[in-house]
């Protein structure tokens, strides 16, 4: 009996251990994408010379549009006509989401909330439906949304390739299509709305981190998640920069964007190496967890960028950090509903529709700097305007 | 009563014996690792760095200890990865970053381990629900229950004063530069996870994973002293919760996967899957080498992917060997 039970019980730790580790984002738990010390590694297949040349010359770009609203401005427009989605209102607008397994998601989909609460003499009903994180659901999602007479669909995918058969079906129903924050493989979309993206990213981050540091010195690299377009052309254009320093990088490691888990992985790097010269991520959420692992084990803090994450701007401004904030601004949750609105309208949209992706630095740190929102706010909301400004957010 | 019982085998927190649940073998491990860690990395013995290792491996030897209470008693509690995780997540959610919360939310958290460890335990046994499905269950409810109350993501802040627990030390030391409070409250609670095996509560506890039908027939009430070994594993779950919080901030996975560590440290340290036999002490030096085997893997840049893969290893070895010695034993009689 009890060898039976013992057996069962391992059999059941076992199948449990696929589990435990089981984010809404399954990625390796560890590094592999390149082992310690051995530099960057084969560039990503995600990698497009020309889109990474084009991202890093929007980077210097002046946007068309109000310059106060900058969720309504467009870098270099490519107008489309939509006169044949054009519809009398008010509309159903259907919202097929990833996920809301982060503070970013969740910032963003408060501020296109407000922003259909805003615009809700048009829009009669807003459907969303959350696909925690998992490929498989958001496609039943997605094919579920067709049935229930929307007038416009909004997707942002959870992978990119997994999804775009999903999406190409969608556009084949004849409804409008609006793709935003993650991309996919097909041009079916209305529109697809993201700021500048991965590369203008990962190359503000890498390039600073390169510059502030010695040359030849220990760069460690943390990114969330493999498969992600916007994440690995954040990776890939930090790739291309850290093999022009010349800077040697000792890891590239996987955090699936939790803090207990980087706080290790940086730690752990310290250990090994004596020092880390250079911290580069691909998102900022953990940024305040890499920097106290080097304050816990009693060793300055090196060059490093996070995101427009209180916390993180706050920890900068009081430790006066060699830091920077590349930008993925939540203000790009307000577009879908706008450009939705055009379309069902039949107003000429941009495909690609490109917002611009500010930088936050020393110099303009202190103005995105608001100690009454919560720490895992997100400065670059756009959302000040919007109806429930400032408790929504809290 | 549970004194005769307890007398009827020699206690494995006696002496060092070269049997299932004895310390000598997981003692050797241990010396054999430090060795290898000091031949690649002499600095890390240094007390400093040391002292910061154990601090920062204070959550799993604790997680180890209340799992060892558990697993002895012949049971299992897979339930303490999420419970860590849910506990953090409160925790952020009700201090919101105000210091004044901190201590109504501490005595909040420790009461929440003890309210989960007694259900998972009257569950267990009263209404004779195999544990390993009454925590399983428990896991997934505590999963599913934090997803749908925070939306996926953790909100909130932990205020410094708790965090305190888990990152800072008393600084400048003599000898040993800085003592975490992690460490010292691993010292103490150790201690009293000791004293309690000593005491007539750790006999009985002994008596009732070496055979149930035994005891119940000498007298000692078995769900009881179940129960009560599942409201440790909670306590230990919600105390390590509080210093891995303090550790590393708010997380939505501060506890994921900690119920393996938990169970790989017991059955490493000689505690035997099916109970009956292994010491506390054990349980929380095997937690100890598997933290300095993952510091030495770290060392020689194996990757931490392969963490789990360890782990996996180590609990079928300590089945297979306690399995085969099981059969042989009864064999004999």
């Amino acid at each position: 009996m009890r060898r039976s039970m013992a057996a069962l019980a391992a059999l059941t730790l076992l199948s449990l251990a696929g589990c435990a580790t089981d984010d809404p984002v399954a990625g390796p738990d560890g590094t592999a994408s390149a082992g310690a010390g051995s530099g960057t590694g084969e560039q990503s297949k995600f990698f497009v010379q020309a889109d990474y040349d084009n991202e890093l010359a929007l980077l210097d770009a002046t946007p068309t549009g109000p310059a106060d609203r900058p969720w309504e401005q467009v870098l270099e427009p490519a107008m489309v006509d939509t006169a044949t989605f054009r519809k009398a209102g008010p509309y159903k607008i259907c919202f097929s989401n990833a996920a809301l397994n982060n503070p970013w998601r969740q910032v963003g989909f408060k501020t296109m909330q407000a922003e259909v609460e805003a615009q809700q003499s048009k829009i009669k009903e807003f459907v969303h439906v959350d696909a925690e994180g998992r490929d498989q659901k958001q496609i039943a999602d997605i094919n579920d949304l067709l049935g229930r007479g929307c007038d416009a669909l909004i997707v942002s995918p959870n992978t990119t390739a997994t999804l775009t058969p999903a999406v190409e079906a969608a556009c084949a129903t004849g409804l409008p299509v609006i793709v935003f924050d993650r991309g996919v493989n097909t041009a079916c979309p209305v529109t697809f709305i993201n700021p500048i993206g991965g590369y203008g990213f990962g190359h503000v981050g890498a390039e600073f981190v390169s510059q502030r540091m010695k040359p030849g010195g220990k760069v460690l690299a943390l990114r969330i998640l493999p498969g992600v377009d916007v994440l690995e052309t954040r990776w890939s254009a930090a790739k291309v920069a850290f093999d022009k320093a010349k800077v040697d990088v000792v890891g590239v490691e996987f955090t699936d964007g939790d803090p207990a888990k980087t706080k290790k992985i940086v730690d752990d790097y310290i250990q090994r190496y004596g020092t880390i010269d250079g911290v580069w991520m691909d998102a900022g959420a953990v940024a305040v967890a890499a920097v106290e692992a080097f304050q816990d084990a009693g060793q300055p803090v090196p060059p490093i960028n996070g995101e427009d994450q209180l916390d993180f701007l706050k920890l900068w401004k009081e430790k006066n950090l060699t830091a920077i904030a590349p930008t993925y601004p939540t203000y790009q949750w307000r577009t879908p509903i706008i450009a939705a609105l055009r379309i069902l309208d039949g107003q000429q949209v941009s495909d690609p529709w490109k917002l611009p992706q500010p930088t936050i630095d020393q110099e303009n740190l202190d103005s995105y700097l608001d100690p009454t929102m919560p720490p895992l706010h997100y400065a670059m909301c756009g959302c000040t305007d919007l109806p429930g400004y400032p408790q929504r957010w809290k | 009563m549970s004194t005769q019982i307890g007398a009827r085998r020699p206690l494995p927190t006696r002496l060092p014996r070269l049997r299932p649940g004895g310390l000598l073998p997981i003692v050797a491990i241990l010396a054999v690792l430090l060795v290898l860690v000091a031949l690649r990395q002499p600095d890390f013995l240094a007390p400093p760095s040391l002292m910061s290792f154990l601090g920062r491996s204070a959550p799993i030897i604790l997680l180890a200890a209340g799992q060892y209470f558990v697993i002895v008693s012949g049971e299992f509690d897979l339930s303490i990865g999420s419970l860590v995780t849910a506990q953090v997540v409160v925790a952020a959610r009700l201090i919101d970053s105000d210091p004044s919360r901190t201590w109504p939310v501490v005595l909040l958290l420790l009461a929440f381990g003890a309210v989960v460890g007694l259900v998972n335990g009257l569950i267990t046994t009263r209404l004779r629900v195999p544990s390993f499905i009454t925590t399983l269950g428990m896991f997934l409810i505590l999963v599913g229950a934090v997803y749908l109350w925070s939306d996926g993501a953790p909100k909130g802040g932990l205020s410094e004063d708790f965090r305190r627990f888990g990152r800072r030390a008393f600084e400048d030391v003599p000898v040993l530069g800085r003592v975490p409070y992690a460490l010292l409250v691993l010292l103490v609670l150790a201690t009293l996870a000791v004293v309690l095996m000593r005491a007539d509560f750790g006999r009985t506890l002994i008596a009732v994973g070496d055979n149930p039908r035994t005891a119940e027939l000498s007298g000692v009430r078995v769900w009881r002293t179940r129960t009560i070994a599942f409201i440790l594993s909670g306590l230990a779950a919600a105390v390590a919760a509080i210093l891995l919080g303090g550790y590393s901030g708010v997380s939505f996975q501060a506890g994921a996967g900690l119920e393996f560590g938990a169970i790989t440290a017991v059955v490493l340290g000689g505690v035997v899957l099916g109970g009956g036999r292994g010491s506390v002490v054990g349980a929380m030096l095997g937690a100890l080498t598997l933290e300095l085997l993952f510091a030495l893997m770290n060392f020689y840049g194996v990757s931490g992917a392969l963490r789990s893969t360890v782990q996996g290893a180590i609990i079928l070895l300590a089945v297979a060997v306690s399995a085969t010695r099981q059969s042989s034993r009864q064999g004999e009689r």
